[in-house]
Protein backbone atom coordinates (compact mmCIF):
# COMPACT_ATOMS: atom_id res chain seq x y z
CA UNK A 1 0.00 0.00 0.00
CA UNK A 2 1.17 3.65 -0.89
CA UNK A 3 0.61 5.21 2.65
CA UNK A 4 1.15 2.33 4.65
CA UNK A 5 3.60 4.49 6.64
CA UNK A 6 1.11 7.27 6.52
CA UNK A 7 2.19 10.86 4.85
CA UNK A 8 5.69 11.27 5.42
CA UNK A 9 6.60 15.26 4.31
CA UNK A 10 9.47 17.41 6.30
CA UNK A 11 8.55 19.62 8.88
CA UNK A 12 9.82 22.89 6.94
CA UNK A 13 7.27 22.13 4.50
CA UNK A 14 4.09 22.31 7.31
CA UNK A 15 6.41 25.76 8.95
CA UNK A 16 6.50 27.50 4.91
CA UNK A 17 2.41 26.63 5.14
CA UNK A 18 1.87 27.63 8.84
CA UNK A 19 3.95 31.18 7.47
CA UNK A 20 2.21 31.65 4.29
CA UNK A 21 -1.09 31.06 6.09
CA UNK A 22 -0.05 33.82 8.65
CA UNK A 23 0.75 36.39 5.72
CA UNK A 24 -2.42 35.48 3.94
CA UNK A 25 -4.36 36.22 6.91
CA UNK A 26 -2.25 39.25 7.64
CA UNK A 27 -2.91 40.83 3.83
CA UNK A 28 -6.81 39.69 4.21
CA UNK A 29 -7.08 42.08 7.36
CA UNK A 30 -5.16 44.99 5.70
CA UNK A 31 -7.88 45.08 3.21
CA UNK A 32 -10.37 45.68 6.16
CA UNK A 33 -7.57 47.91 7.73
CA UNK A 34 -7.23 50.50 5.09
CA UNK A 35 -10.80 50.60 3.62
CA UNK A 36 -10.52 49.38 0.24
CA UNK A 37 -14.21 49.46 -1.19
CA UNK A 38 -15.96 47.93 -4.01
CA UNK A 39 -14.66 45.46 -6.40
CA UNK A 40 -10.90 45.44 -5.43
CA UNK A 41 -11.87 44.66 -1.86
CA UNK A 42 -14.01 41.89 -2.71
CA UNK A 43 -11.51 40.01 -5.37
CA UNK A 44 -8.92 40.89 -2.66
CA UNK A 45 -10.89 38.87 -0.36
CA UNK A 46 -11.93 36.05 -2.61
CA UNK A 47 -7.78 35.75 -3.44
CA UNK A 48 -6.61 35.58 -0.34
CA UNK A 49 -9.17 33.44 0.74
CA UNK A 50 -9.01 30.65 -2.11
CA UNK A 51 -5.45 30.78 -1.21
CA UNK A 52 -5.51 30.04 2.45
CA UNK A 53 -8.16 27.16 1.63
CA UNK A 54 -5.88 25.38 -1.18
CA UNK A 55 -2.72 25.51 1.18
CA UNK A 56 -4.89 23.97 3.74
CA UNK A 57 -6.02 21.30 1.71
CA UNK A 58 -3.56 20.36 -0.36
CA UNK A 59 -0.56 20.27 2.43
CA UNK A 60 -2.49 20.19 5.96
CA UNK A 61 -5.10 17.74 4.50
CA UNK A 62 -2.42 15.75 2.24
CA UNK A 63 -5.04 16.04 -0.53
CA UNK A 64 -1.92 16.59 -2.28
CA UNK A 65 -1.00 13.34 -2.41
CA UNK A 66 -4.09 11.18 -2.25
CA UNK A 67 -5.56 8.75 -5.13
CA UNK A 68 -7.28 11.21 -7.52
CA UNK A 69 -10.50 8.65 -6.97
CA UNK A 70 -10.47 10.13 -4.05
CA UNK A 71 -9.50 13.92 -4.19
CA UNK A 72 -12.64 13.95 -7.22
CA UNK A 73 -15.09 12.12 -4.83
CA UNK A 74 -14.65 14.90 -2.47
CA UNK A 75 -13.78 17.76 -4.24
CA UNK A 76 -16.48 17.54 -7.58
CA UNK A 77 -19.55 17.78 -5.05
CA UNK A 78 -19.30 20.48 -3.81
CA UNK A 79 -19.54 22.73 -6.93
CA UNK A 80 -23.00 21.51 -6.97
CA UNK A 81 -23.14 24.09 -3.95
CA UNK A 82 -21.87 26.78 -6.54
CA UNK A 83 -25.28 26.30 -8.36
CA UNK A 84 -26.86 27.06 -5.65
CA UNK A 85 -25.06 30.10 -4.94
CA UNK A 86 -25.48 30.99 -8.28
CA UNK A 87 -29.18 30.79 -7.89
CA UNK A 88 -29.69 32.43 -4.65
CA UNK A 89 -27.87 35.40 -5.96
CA UNK A 90 -29.98 35.52 -9.16
CA UNK A 91 -33.13 35.64 -7.37
CA UNK A 92 -31.92 38.42 -5.18
CA UNK A 93 -33.22 41.65 -7.32
CA UNK A 94 -36.58 40.07 -7.56
CA UNK A 95 -36.84 39.25 -3.52
CA UNK A 96 -35.40 43.00 -3.06
CA UNK A 97 -37.87 44.43 -4.76
CA UNK A 98 -41.08 41.95 -3.52
CA UNK A 99 -39.83 43.27 0.32
CA UNK A 100 -39.91 46.78 -1.50
CA UNK A 101 -43.38 46.28 -2.84
CA UNK A 102 -44.58 44.39 0.27
CA UNK A 103 -43.19 46.12 3.48
CA UNK A 104 -42.12 49.28 2.17
CA UNK A 105 -39.45 51.36 3.85
CA UNK B 1 -20.97 -14.32 -1.39
CA UNK B 2 -22.72 -15.36 -4.32
CA UNK B 3 -20.01 -13.75 -6.50
CA UNK B 4 -17.40 -16.18 -5.67
CA UNK B 5 -16.09 -18.38 -8.45
CA UNK B 6 -17.59 -22.11 -7.84
CA UNK B 7 -14.10 -24.30 -8.33
CA UNK B 8 -14.68 -26.79 -10.97
CA UNK B 9 -16.09 -29.86 -9.83
CA UNK B 10 -17.59 -28.04 -6.51
CA UNK B 11 -21.25 -28.62 -5.72
CA UNK B 12 -23.62 -25.92 -7.05
CA UNK B 13 -26.56 -26.90 -4.95
CA UNK B 14 -26.19 -24.45 -2.16
CA UNK B 15 -25.52 -21.51 -4.62
CA UNK B 16 -26.57 -22.17 -7.69
CA UNK B 17 -24.94 -19.15 -10.65
CA UNK B 18 -28.52 -19.35 -12.33
CA UNK B 19 -29.57 -17.88 -9.10
CA UNK B 20 -31.69 -14.78 -9.67
CA UNK B 21 -30.42 -12.11 -7.29
CA UNK B 22 -32.13 -10.94 -4.60
CA UNK B 23 -35.00 -8.37 -4.87
CA UNK B 24 -36.10 -5.72 -1.84
CA UNK B 25 -33.96 -4.38 0.97
CA UNK B 26 -31.83 -7.55 0.52
CA UNK B 27 -31.11 -6.60 -2.53
CA UNK B 28 -30.21 -3.58 -1.98
CA UNK B 29 -27.68 -4.61 0.61
CA UNK B 30 -25.96 -7.53 -1.18
CA UNK B 31 -25.45 -4.53 -4.42
CA UNK B 32 -24.27 -2.16 -1.79
CA UNK B 33 -21.74 -4.83 0.01
CA UNK B 34 -20.81 -6.87 -3.18
CA UNK B 35 -17.08 -6.26 -2.33
CA UNK B 36 -16.60 -3.32 -4.65
CA UNK B 37 -14.02 -1.21 -2.92
CA UNK B 38 -13.30 2.00 -4.80
CA UNK B 39 -10.84 3.62 -2.41
CA UNK B 40 -8.49 0.74 -2.22
CA UNK B 41 -5.38 2.69 -1.25
CA UNK B 42 -7.29 5.17 1.04
CA UNK B 43 -7.90 3.59 4.82
CA UNK B 44 -11.48 3.66 5.22
CA UNK B 45 -11.28 5.70 8.68
CA UNK B 46 -9.50 8.33 6.95
CA UNK B 47 -12.48 8.06 3.36
CA UNK B 48 -15.07 8.20 5.74
CA UNK B 49 -14.25 11.06 7.37
CA UNK B 50 -13.27 12.89 4.09
CA UNK B 51 -17.60 12.11 3.25
CA UNK B 52 -18.42 13.64 6.60
CA UNK B 53 -16.53 16.36 6.10
CA UNK B 54 -18.02 16.70 2.79
CA UNK B 55 -21.44 16.46 4.68
CA UNK B 56 -20.41 19.08 6.63
CA UNK B 57 -19.14 21.29 3.68
CA UNK B 58 -22.72 21.28 2.18
CA UNK B 59 -24.30 22.58 5.96
CA UNK B 60 -21.77 25.30 6.58
CA UNK B 61 -21.96 26.65 2.93
CA UNK B 62 -25.78 26.44 3.14
CA UNK B 63 -25.83 28.71 6.15
CA UNK B 64 -23.56 31.17 4.09
CA UNK B 65 -25.77 30.90 1.27
CA UNK B 66 -29.05 31.68 3.51
CA UNK B 67 -26.59 34.32 5.08
CA UNK B 68 -26.13 35.63 1.38
CA UNK B 69 -29.47 35.56 0.60
CA UNK B 70 -30.67 37.67 3.46
CA UNK B 71 -27.47 40.03 2.93
CA UNK B 72 -29.03 40.87 -0.98
CA UNK B 73 -32.26 41.12 -0.22
CA UNK B 74 -32.74 43.22 2.76
CA UNK B 75 -34.17 46.45 2.74
CA UNK B 76 -32.40 47.80 5.34
CA UNK B 77 -28.86 49.05 5.84
CA UNK B 78 -26.29 46.19 7.03
CA UNK B 79 -24.07 46.18 10.18
CA UNK B 80 -20.65 47.31 9.43
CA UNK B 81 -18.93 44.39 10.84
CA UNK B 82 -15.27 46.59 11.34
CA UNK B 83 -17.10 49.15 13.35
CA UNK B 84 -19.73 46.12 14.90
CA UNK B 85 -16.28 43.92 15.72
CA UNK B 86 -13.75 46.80 16.49
CA UNK B 87 -12.22 46.93 20.06
CA UNK B 88 -10.92 49.99 22.12
CA UNK B 89 -7.05 49.16 23.23
CA UNK B 90 -5.70 52.02 24.80
CA UNK B 91 -8.12 54.65 24.51
CA UNK B 92 -7.73 53.66 20.21
CA UNK B 93 -10.62 52.26 18.38
CA UNK B 94 -9.29 49.11 16.14
CA UNK B 95 -11.02 47.53 13.48
CA UNK B 96 -12.16 44.04 13.68
CA UNK B 97 -8.95 43.42 15.76
CA UNK B 98 -10.58 40.51 18.09
CA UNK B 99 -11.55 38.53 14.92
CA UNK B 100 -7.95 38.65 13.63
CA UNK B 101 -6.90 37.42 16.55
CA UNK B 102 -8.64 34.88 16.47
CA UNK B 103 -7.95 33.75 12.71
CA UNK B 104 -4.34 33.94 13.93
CA UNK B 105 -4.77 31.62 16.67
CA UNK B 106 -7.00 28.97 14.99
CA UNK B 107 -4.14 28.84 12.09
CA UNK B 108 -1.69 28.35 14.51
CA UNK B 109 -3.68 25.34 15.74
CA UNK B 110 -3.41 23.78 12.43
CA UNK B 111 0.19 24.16 12.26
CA UNK B 112 0.44 22.79 15.80
CA UNK B 113 -2.04 19.95 14.05
CA UNK B 114 -0.32 19.18 10.90
CA UNK B 115 3.31 18.72 13.37
CA UNK B 116 1.39 16.30 15.43
CA UNK B 117 0.39 14.23 12.85
CA UNK B 118 3.99 13.77 11.43
CA UNK B 119 5.99 13.39 14.72
CA UNK B 120 3.09 10.35 15.15
CA UNK B 121 3.76 8.83 12.20
CA UNK B 122 7.53 8.94 13.37
CA UNK B 123 6.22 7.40 16.41
CA UNK B 124 7.40 9.98 19.07
CA UNK B 125 4.43 9.55 21.16
CA UNK B 126 5.72 12.71 23.73
CA UNK B 127 5.80 15.35 20.96
CA UNK B 128 2.89 13.76 19.47
CA UNK B 129 1.00 14.52 22.69
CA UNK B 130 2.21 17.80 23.43
CA UNK B 131 1.65 18.99 20.10
CA UNK B 132 -2.28 18.06 20.14
CA UNK B 133 -2.66 18.87 23.57
CA UNK B 134 -1.53 22.47 21.99
CA UNK B 135 -3.61 22.09 19.53
CA UNK B 136 -6.77 21.52 21.71
CA UNK B 137 -5.87 24.67 24.07
CA UNK B 138 -5.45 27.01 21.16
CA UNK B 139 -8.70 25.77 19.72
CA UNK B 140 -10.19 26.24 23.92
CA UNK B 141 -8.00 29.50 23.47
CA UNK B 142 -10.35 30.83 20.05
CA UNK B 143 -14.09 28.99 21.86
CA UNK B 144 -13.15 31.44 24.77
CA UNK B 145 -12.55 34.35 22.79
CA UNK B 146 -15.75 33.60 20.78
CA UNK B 147 -17.67 33.85 24.02
CA UNK B 148 -16.11 37.16 24.78
CA UNK B 149 -16.89 38.18 21.60
CA UNK B 150 -20.84 37.07 21.96
CA UNK B 151 -21.21 38.34 25.57
CA UNK B 152 -20.01 41.97 24.05
CA UNK B 153 -22.49 41.67 21.30
CA UNK B 154 -25.09 40.51 23.51
CA UNK B 155 -24.87 43.44 26.02
CA UNK B 156 -25.19 45.66 23.51
CA UNK B 157 -28.37 44.45 22.60
CA UNK B 158 -28.13 42.45 19.62
CA UNK B 159 -30.33 39.69 19.13
CA UNK B 160 -31.34 36.81 16.92
CA UNK B 161 -34.40 38.98 15.93
CA UNK B 162 -33.23 42.61 15.82
CA UNK B 163 -30.24 44.48 16.83
CA UNK B 164 -29.90 48.49 17.44
CA UNK B 165 -27.16 48.74 14.50
CA UNK B 166 -29.17 48.08 11.31
CA UNK B 167 -30.29 44.84 9.54
CA UNK B 168 -32.67 42.59 12.15
CA UNK B 169 -30.94 39.12 10.17
CA UNK B 170 -27.65 40.39 11.47
CA UNK B 171 -28.03 38.60 14.87
CA UNK B 172 -29.48 35.42 13.23
CA UNK B 173 -26.75 35.06 10.85
CA UNK B 174 -23.97 35.60 13.50
CA UNK B 175 -25.24 33.22 15.59
CA UNK B 176 -26.29 31.10 13.67
CA UNK B 177 -22.67 30.40 11.74
CA UNK B 178 -20.58 31.70 14.35
CA UNK B 179 -22.08 29.43 17.31
CA UNK B 180 -21.84 26.23 14.89
CA UNK B 181 -18.76 26.93 13.84
CA UNK B 182 -17.64 27.30 17.49
CA UNK B 183 -19.37 23.98 18.58
CA UNK B 184 -17.45 22.38 15.93
CA UNK B 185 -13.85 24.02 17.33
CA UNK B 186 -15.39 22.88 21.30
CA UNK B 187 -15.89 18.99 19.73
CA UNK B 188 -12.84 18.90 18.11
CA UNK B 189 -10.98 20.27 21.29
CA UNK B 190 -12.57 17.12 23.21
CA UNK B 191 -11.57 14.48 19.99
CA UNK B 192 -8.26 15.98 20.14
CA UNK B 193 -7.40 15.53 23.64
CA UNK B 194 -9.05 12.07 23.33
CA UNK B 195 -6.60 10.69 20.47
CA UNK B 196 -4.10 12.75 22.18
CA UNK B 197 -4.69 10.86 25.67
CA UNK B 198 -4.55 7.53 23.56
CA UNK B 199 -1.36 8.28 21.61
CA UNK B 200 0.39 9.07 25.04
CA UNK B 201 -1.29 5.68 26.49
CA UNK B 202 0.23 3.89 23.43
CA UNK B 203 -2.61 2.48 22.06
CA UNK B 204 -1.69 3.47 18.87
CA UNK B 205 1.83 1.94 19.26
CA UNK B 206 0.26 -1.84 20.14
CA UNK B 207 -1.90 -1.56 16.76
CA UNK B 208 1.26 0.22 14.92
CA UNK B 209 -0.79 2.40 13.29
CA UNK B 210 -1.25 5.84 13.85
CA UNK B 211 -3.92 6.88 11.24
CA UNK B 212 -5.72 8.10 13.92
CA UNK B 213 -4.05 10.90 14.72
CA UNK B 214 -4.08 11.74 10.66
CA UNK B 215 -7.86 11.60 10.66
CA UNK B 216 -8.73 13.43 13.95
CA UNK B 217 -5.90 16.34 11.97
CA UNK B 218 -8.01 16.32 9.03
CA UNK B 219 -11.10 17.07 11.29
CA UNK B 220 -9.52 20.34 12.46
CA UNK B 221 -8.08 21.05 9.52
CA UNK B 222 -11.40 21.37 7.82
CA UNK B 223 -12.50 23.48 10.95
CA UNK B 224 -9.96 25.81 10.44
CA UNK B 225 -11.19 26.15 6.91
CA UNK B 226 -14.76 26.48 7.67
CA UNK B 227 -13.11 29.82 9.53
CA UNK B 228 -11.12 31.14 6.58
CA UNK B 229 -14.78 30.89 4.64
CA UNK B 230 -16.69 32.57 7.39
CA UNK B 231 -14.24 35.58 7.73
CA UNK B 232 -13.87 36.34 4.18
CA UNK B 233 -17.76 36.27 3.68
CA UNK B 234 -19.08 37.58 7.11
CA UNK B 235 -16.48 39.60 9.18
CA UNK B 236 -14.57 41.08 5.47
CA UNK B 237 -17.22 41.77 2.73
Amino acid sequence: MAHAQGQQHPISLYLKIWGLLFVLSTMSYLVDYFHFHGYLRWSLIITFMLLKAGLIVSIFMHMAWERLAMVYAILVPPLCLLVLVGLMATEADYVFLSRVISFGQ
Amino acid sequence: MASHPLAPGESSSSNPPSLPPAAGWQGIASDWSSDKEAFRQVPWGKAMMWIFLLSDTFIFTCFLTGYMSVRMTITSAWPNPSEVFALTIGGREIPLILIAIMTFVLISSSGTMAMAVNFAYRRDRAKTTALMLATAALGVTFVGMQAFEWSKLIAEGVRPWGNPMGAAQFGASFFMITGFHGLHVSIGAIYLSIVALKVLRGDYERSGNYQNVEIAGLYWHFVDLVWVFIFAFFYLW
